[in-house]
């Protein structure tokens, strides 16, 4: 929509017209400024943990425990690209520590966008007994997780 | 034919003064925008554009995302 408003300018004189082709979606997923009614409301971007312990797909899980950070209970599964492919929860980190990430993590976990409410994900955990939910940018990446416990706390 | 800029060029155009326009619906806009955009849906564009708009200044349009 927005190539086409660029293009419509052009047509009408403007002689220098740029397309921001990420659109809103980037911006608001990198934290930066925005303004409009929701400026007020928290979003997982202000909130989340950044700092998050990753493993990938070939690692075993004795290794990802063993290096599991203290407070930390799962692993988020990322591809060398940083796109997360999965998460390895406190059952998959207790199957057995010679068992590939792969055999053991949940596949396609729920992600949310950064510009989601907190509140949003929020009712999310609670609704689904879980403690943790994973932020990605609009390309799949990790960007960080929300944990119930930070979250409860604010 | 407009070029295509990524987040950081549009950061560096806005401190020298770029337009921002988001072509959204009006919802959408009073939702959430980028600091200082103007509100004009693809719809609106026409002759009387000029008018609302810097014709000596870069002009960057932006929408949801790749939409």
């Amino acid at each position: 929509m927005s190539a086409r408003a660029a293009a419509r300018l052009e047509s009408l004189g403007f002689s220098e017209v740029f397309h921001y082709g990420a659109g809103k979606q980037d911006w608001f997923a990198y934290g930066l400024p925005r303004e409009g009614q929701e400026t007020h409301t928290t979003w997982a971007v202000d909130v989340l943990l950044r700092d998050v312990p990753t493993c990938h797909l070939g690692d075993l899980t004795g290794e990802v425990r063993a290096r599991l950070p203290a407070g930390w209970t799962k692993c988020v599964v990322v591809s060398n690209e940083g796109v997360v492919l999965g998460l390895l929860d406190e059952r998959g980190l207790e199957s057995g520590p010679e068992r590939a990430v792969e055999q053991v993590m949940e596949a396609g976990p729920r992600t949310f966008r950064p510009n989601v409410s907190q509140q949003r994900v929020s009712q999310y955990m609670d609704d689904r007994g879980t403690d943790m939910a994973l932020i990605t940018s609009p390309d799949g990446k990790l960007m960080g997780v929300l944990r119930l416990e930070e979250v409860k706390g604010r | 034919m407009p070029m295509v800029i990524d987040r950081d060029e549009v950061r560096r155009l806005i401190q020298v003064g770029a337009q921002l326009v988001d072509v959204l619906s009006l919802k959408e806009y009073e939702r959430a925008h980028l600091p200082g955009a103007i509100h004009i849906p693809l719809k609106d564009l026409g002759q009387e554009t000029p008018a609302r708009l810097r014709m000596d200044t870069p002009v960057i349009t932006y929408c949801y995302d790749l939409q």
